[in-house]
Parts: C-alpha cells; structure tokens; sequence
C-alpha cells in the first residue's frame, strides 16, 4: 500500500535552509540599515566639518557658494504637508463616516471600491492633472498659479482616498456590541457616532493621519510638478515653494562633490522624519498581537 | 407629551411569526400573547429561535441583513411592523437587556444621561432626577452615587449588568425583554438581577428568554416552551407557569420542563 | 437604526453632500485625465517608439523598460521577500526580540519616501556596484521598496495556513524543508500571488525612486544594464519637460492606471479566492 518514499531533506539540509532562510531575513532587515548607513557616509563630510546647523537652518541655498541653508525648503515641505493634511483628514473622515454610516449598502461599497483604486494612483498621475487643471485655475486668480495652495490641493487629494481608509478601518473596529445597545435604545445614528463611534475610533483615525503626513512630507513628483520650485520661504498661499523631496529630485541630476552632500543630507532629514512619525504612530495605535 | 415619563405595561401578542436569515429557517409560526404586567419565561434548548423572536419585537432584527421577519407581532396593540410605526418611540416603550453586558464607554452617569438627551429630555435637572431614579430601582445607586464620573466599564459584571437595566428603565418602557441576562455572571450576581426582575412584575410587561428552568419557575407567571423540530425553532406550547410544569399538554413540554430532555 | 428624526435626516444630508462634493474632486481627475488622453491612444500608441520628443508616436520603449524593471525588481524580492516571510512564520517566536526588531525594521522601510530610495539606489547599485543607469539599477531598487508590502502580505498568507497541515506533518515525520516546500507553500500560494501583484501595482506607481536609478533615455533598452524610461517617469518628463505633451502624458497615464485597475482586480480576486479557502 506504501507509495513511493517521500523526498526527504536531511537533518543536514534542513539546517542550510534555516539558515538561508535566517540570510533572507538579515537580507530584508538589513535594507534599513544599508539606507541610513549611505546617507550618513555621504553626509558624514559635511556632519564632520561643523556646518549642520547653517545648513538645516540657513536661510541661504547657494550651492555655488557652498551655502547649504535648508530653511526654504523645510519650510516649504511643512507648509504643503500641513496644508494638505489640513484638509484632507477631516475630508476623509466625512467620506468614511458617510460611507459607513449613511450611504445605501450598494453606494457604501462601491464608494470602498473607488477609493481603493484611488489610493494606488501614482503620484505622477495626481501631479499632472494638477498641471492640467488645478495650476491654469489658480493662475486666473493669481499668476503664476504654481504654489503652495496648488502643492496642498494636489497633495490633499493623494491623501485623501488612505485617510478615508484608516477612519473606516478605526470605525469597523468598534465592537458590534455598543452598537446593539445603541439599536435598542433607539438612540440615533448621529448621536451613536458622536458620543460612541467616533471617540472609540479616534486613536486609529489620528494615527492613520499622522501616517498620512509622514507620507505627505516624503512625496516628490506631485509636488515637484505644481509647486513652483523656487527656493523661498513661502509668505502666502500663492507664493511657489520648493520642498526638500522636490530639491533633492531637481538638483540630483548636476550636483557633485559638496552640493550632492548636501542633497544626501536632506534625504537623511527626511528618513530621520519618517523614523520619528512612525514612532508616534506607534504609540497611538496597539499592535494587534501585543494586546 | 412628556418623554420618558413611567407608562402602564403594554400586553404583548405573537401571531404567527417566522423569522429567517436569507434561506435558512430560525423559528417558525411562533404564536403567544403576554398579559400587561405578567412575565412570560422563554424556555428552550439553545437553537431555536428564541433570540430571534426577541429581535423582531424590538425590530433589532431590522440590522441583520438578509433577516426577514413575516406574521404579526403587536404591543400595546399596535403592529410593531406597521408603515406609520415610530422606530424611536418604539425602541423607548421596549427595552432590552442582553446576554453579555454591554455598558457605553462613557462614565456611568452619562450611560444614562445620554439615551435621555436622545429622547428628548432636554431639562438638565430632570435627566439627573431620573438617572437617579433609575440607578435606584436597579439598586446601585448607593453603591456609585459617589463615582457617577467614573467610566462604567470599571463597574464588576453584575454591576454593568443592573447599570444596563437601568439605562433601559430610565426610557420609561413599557415591555421589558431579556436575553438570558444572568448566564454570563457569575451566582451572586445572578441572584441579584433574579430579585430585581422579581421586582419589575407588575410595572412592566417582561419576556424573559433564559435556559435556567428553575428560574422560569421562579420567576414566570406564564411559559412558552419552544423547540427544534426539522432543523427550525417553533413554540410547543405555552400557558400559566403552575400547568406547563405540572399538567402540560405536549409531550416535549412534559418531558423538558420535567427536566428529562435538553 | 434607522434615519429618524430631524437631527439624524440633517446630519445624512450635510454628510452625503459633503462625500459628494469631496469625491467629485478625484472622479473629475479621472474623467479630465482620461478625456485628454483618450484621443491619442491607438494600438500604435503601444508600440511604436516616441517621436518628436514624445508628442508623436508612442510608447512603446516605455512599456518595454517598465516591464523590465519590474520583472528584475521581482526577480530580487521574491526570493528574499519569500524566504524573509518564511522564517518569521516558521523559524522565530511572533512576540520574540528578532521577530520584533524585524517587524520594525520593515515598517520603518515601507514609509522611507521614494525619493530617498532613489538616494540610495543611486549611491549603492549605480555608484558602489557601479551599474551605472540601468534597468538593473532601478529594478533593484524597486526591490528594496516593495519588500515590506511582499513581506508583510505574504507572512500573513503563510500563518493563515490551517494548522492542522503543520500537525499532520509533525506526525509523520516529515522534515521541516519537506514542509515549506510541498505543503505550506503551495496552500498559501494564493495569498503569495496576491502579495506579489500588490507590489507590482506599488512598482508600476513609482517614479521618484527610479529618477536616478532606471535613468531618463527614450529608446528601447539594449539590456538590463542598458538604461530605460518607466511609464511614470514618461508621465513626468512629458508634463513638465516638453510643451504640448499633455495629449500623449494623458494617454500614457491612461495606460499606466488601466493596469493599475486590472492589478487591482486580480489582487481582489484572489484576496476572494483566499477567503473562501480558508472558510472551507
């Protein structure tokens, strides 16, 4: 009855696998490790010579002159980024708690099945639509129309579809039991969100757009697309910004020695940015299997 | 009209209800009336339907997808499945307690306050009045009068149990239904619910779904026994505590109830 | 609970048309996009090389670059992003101090902005490893950004495997390798292909990593280590690089988001198909 004897690796083969299964993982871990120990080599020069502050806070990008002075461009990826989140977050709340609470079943899903495409639009996509339609209708208003507001417009929109996305996962989360209760008391679905839905789902929900700024602040194309790339402090919401992703895809392709340093050292800003709202994100939200 | 006020208890009537989930069958042409003021006990093995029932009284049974519910089901007279029926009003006159306490995660003074604002009561000094009231009647109100702002859900099982009966009873209902509300807490704290509901007789109309024989007894003025035959729940009999459990008709019911079966 | 009462029919009201007026915004995008682009797709849209800096002609040399980045960075995360699944469900405790430092590890990597990726794959794979431009250097930089989603997704398609497999193995005595290969694998093989196209979706977006990677050329790439153009970086070359190349940018976006929209399909296809797998 006994069929042919089953391939069996040895003890002996059993052990290699581990470990190049153990070497994969090492591998993939490592990446992170690669990354940031690049960036520090590359920057490490500059680090060294003792012109760091200057050159986070200088007000000043000549790179001819050797002038590194980030300022401009900090500034300008906090302003699209804050601008972006601005609007986007309460957005995606409203669309979210619409789409879960309000919406006809059929509408609520298919609505979930639009956003979901959105949210895999590249940002290229976003960026040149911008150029198309948003940047021409601001320069109606306001020559030259490539701006901040353009940048947090376009950017907002790119956020949005995942900002909807985390409050309905926040507010799919609250147990069904409160939601019985609220049934049978008769209390109404707009109370029940207030008083209950919502401030169970808050933490997810901020956690979800503190995420969404960290993926804001790291965007580059759409950014560079519609923003204007001048490298000024931006002192209304029409004026052109260059942010620090868009500086580093502009000027990457002619820079060398001291200005690439420099480059390399925005990105190391923007990694040491990433590591910071990841840790904030993960004191907000409980892992699922520390609970 | 003032909301939430205490109202007589409101009869109830079952007239061939049938509750499904898509195609498959929970129970079937489940007939029984309770008198204003009795407690009707809802015997049976778990399966068949008895939860279900519950549900389209209330008309929770409205959230489940694909749950249809057919025949008539009235209190105080009036079909609750009636176009013109107010769902809210509804909900108010019926209140229910579940298996698992459920208290709101708020503090235990606005699990109460809250469903009064909802309702209507806009007067801040009668929702207080009332929370009181309520907190009384289930007797917990000297144990947390001193802790209102705390969240409910610091309360033990048993506590969170009577501070969901008294989220029902500060509505001013009508009808009570309970889901076996004492299976999920531990003998004490069973026993205090039992002598709370014991209480409730009377003033309010109760259907009291619950496994515990002894307890229907106990408590019941009238039972309705329900069963599983083909797959699908259906009501065996019902009628006055005293002859279902000493003179029943049905066999099942002699055989259940005489603690031989289930 | 029904929508009863005044507060609640409002609050309906101000809510959808809020959710409307929000979600005409991208369904506008999508309809401009498409209207500009669609005049100029035609089956030579897909093949032939670009002429006249892109406003004529096709994409053809995009399409063939796009693929082969994406079959290399496949090429490279698979077996890593594989074999990484595997011995986080197989080989360390899920709580334990690897499995965490890990985990963190990875999801540090997955929000790393693209254009740092771009830095680095610039600085190791063109400079160190001296691939200069290529579709090498891109693909595998590719690799490194997509390895988080393939990890994660796969893992959990692997611990999503019944359990009663990994007894009945133990029973008979069958060696771990054995296990992996001829039993785990192939019953999480669904949940593995949905990984896998969800970080082709995540590849086919990317531009910013692939700036300085993958390189800007526009003609048909000789080889691997031959430089190419991405659809995406075509997108943005033609937006903000070439007047009058709106027509063929929108086209090409057209092309890019249809197979996004397929890759979408498949993924939930297959999420499906997984489901109902487990539930039997």
């Amino acid at each position: 009855m006994a069929g042919p004897p089953m391939p069996r690796l040895s003890m002996q083969g059993d052990r290699v696998l581990i470990g190049a299964l153990g070497a994969c993982a090492l591998l993939s871990g490592g990446v992170l490790v690669l990354i940031l120990g690049f960036l520090l080599l590359e920057t490490g020069p500059l680090l060294a010579s003792g012109h760091v502050a200057g050159a986070l806070f200088g007000a000043e990008w000549h790179p001819a002159d050797h002038t590194f002075g980030l300022r401009a461009m900090i500034a300008g990826s906090l302003a699209v980024s804050g601008l972006a989140l601005s609007w986007a977050a309460p957005a995606g709340v409203v669309v979210a708690v619409w789409g879960r609470l309000y919406a006809p079943a059929v509408l609520g899903r298919l609505y979930r099945g639009v956003i979901d495409i959105l949210a895999g639009i590249p940002s290229v996509v976003y960026g040149f639509w911008g150029l198309l339609a948003i940047v021409p209708a601001i320069n109606r208003v306001r020559p030259p129309g490539t701006s901040l507001l353009a940048g947090g417009l376009v950017l907002g929109l790119m956020i949005l579809p995942l900002c909807a996305l985390s409050t309905d996962a926040g507010l799919a989360r609250v147990p069904q039991s409160y939601l019985r209760a609220a049934a049978a008391l008769g209390l109404s679905r707009f109370g029940t969100l207030t008083r209950i839905l919502l401030p169970q789902a808050w933490p997810a929900i901020v956690a979800g757009c503190v995420l969404q700024l960290g993926r804001a602040l790291g965007e580059t194309m759409a950014v560079v697309m519609v923003c204007g790339n001048v490298v000024e402090v931006p002192d209304s919401l029409f004026a052109p910004v260059r942010t620090l992703t868009a500086n580093i895809a502009l000027e990457m392709a002619y820079a060398s020695g001291w200005h690439q340093r420099a480059l390399f050292m925005s990105g190391l800003v923007l990694l040491m940015v990433t590591m910071v709202l990841f840790g904030l994100t993960q004191g907000l939200r409980k892992r699922p299997h520390e609970d | 009209m003032k909301v939430c006020e205490p109202a007589a208890p409101a009869a109830i009537t079952l007239d061939e209800v049938t509750v499904r989930y898509g195609a498959h069958l929970a129970i079937e042409r489940a007939s029984f009336a309770v008198r204003p003021g009795d407690l009707m006990a809802l015997v049976g093995p778990s399966g068949c339907g008895k939860t279900s029932l519950l549900n389209a009284i209330n008309r929770l049974s409205d959230l489940i997808p694909g749950c249809t519910v057919t025949g008539r089901i009235a209190v105080g007279g009036r079909d609750v499945r009636a176009p013109d029926i107010n769902l809210t009003a509804l909900r108010r006159k019926v209140g229910m307690v579940f298996q698992q306490p459920n208290p709101f995660p708020l503090s235990i003074a606005e699990n109460l306050r809250f469903p009064l604002r909802e309702h209507g009561v806009s007067n801040r000094d009668e929702r207080e009045r009332r929370t009181e009231e309520a907190l009384r009647a289930v007797g917990l109100w000297e144990e947390v009068k001193g802790r209102l702002g705390q969240p409910a859900q610091a309360l033990s099982g048993g506590q969170q149990q009577r501070l969901c009966l008294a989220r029902t009873l500060v509505l001013g209902p009508e009808v009570l239904l309970f889901d076996e509300p004492c299976s999920a807490l531990d003998p004490l704290s069973a026993g205090v619910i039992e002598a709370l509901i014991a209480g409730l007789k009377g003033r309010y109309t109760i259907l009291l779904v619950t496994h515990n024989l002894p307890q229907a007894r106990r408590l019941a003025d009238t039972v309705a026994v329900c069963w599983v035959s083909e797959g699908c729940g259906c009501v065996v009999e019902s009628g006055p505590c005293g002859v279902l459990f000493e003179r029943a008709a049905h066999p099942i019911t002699r055989a259940y109830c005489g603690g031989e079966v289930g | 609970m029904r929508i009863e009462g005044a507060r609640d029919r409002w609050a309906a009201a101000l809510f959808g048309g809020a959710s409307l007026m929000i979600m005409a915004l991208p369904l506008l995008m999508l309809v401009e996009v498409v209207g500009a682009g669609l005049p100029r797709l035609s089956s030579e849209f897909l093949y032939a090389p670009p002429m006249d800096a892109g406003r004529a002609g096709g994409i053809g040399p995009m399409i063939v670059s796009t693929l082969a980045i994406l079959a290399v960075c496949l090429f490279a995360a698979l077996p890593v992003g594989l074999g990484c699944a595997l011995y986080l469900a197989e080989c360390v405790t899920a709580g334990g101090r690897a499995a965490r430092a890990l985990g963190y590890s990875l999801d540090v990597l997955g929000g790393v902005p693209s254009i740092v990726f771009g830095l680095f794959g610039y600085r190791l794979f063109a400079i160190e490893l001296g691939l200069g431009f290529s579709i090498l250097s891109g693909g595998l930089t590719l690799a490194c950004m997509v390895l988080p989603l393939l990890i994660r997704v796969s893992e959990e398609a692997l611990r999503a495997t019944p359990p009663s497999y990994r007894q009945a193995a133990a029973a008979l005595g069958l060696s771990q390798g054995g296990f992996l290969r001829r039993v785990l694998v192939p019953a999480a093989a669904p949940g593995i292909a949905a990984a896998l196209i969800l970080s082709i979706g995540r590849a086919l977006a990317e531009s910013a990593a692939l700036l300085f990677t993958a390189g800007y050329v526009t003609r048909l790439p000789d080889s691997v280590f031959d430089s190419g153009r991405a659809l995406a970086v075509h997108i943005y070359d033609l937006s903000m690089n070439v007047a009058g190349g709106e027509a063929s940018a929108a086209a090409t976006a057209v092309v890019l988001v249809g197979l996004l929209v397929l890759i979408n399909i498949c993924a939930r296809r297959l999420g499906q198909t997984v489901h109902r797998m487990q539930r039997a």
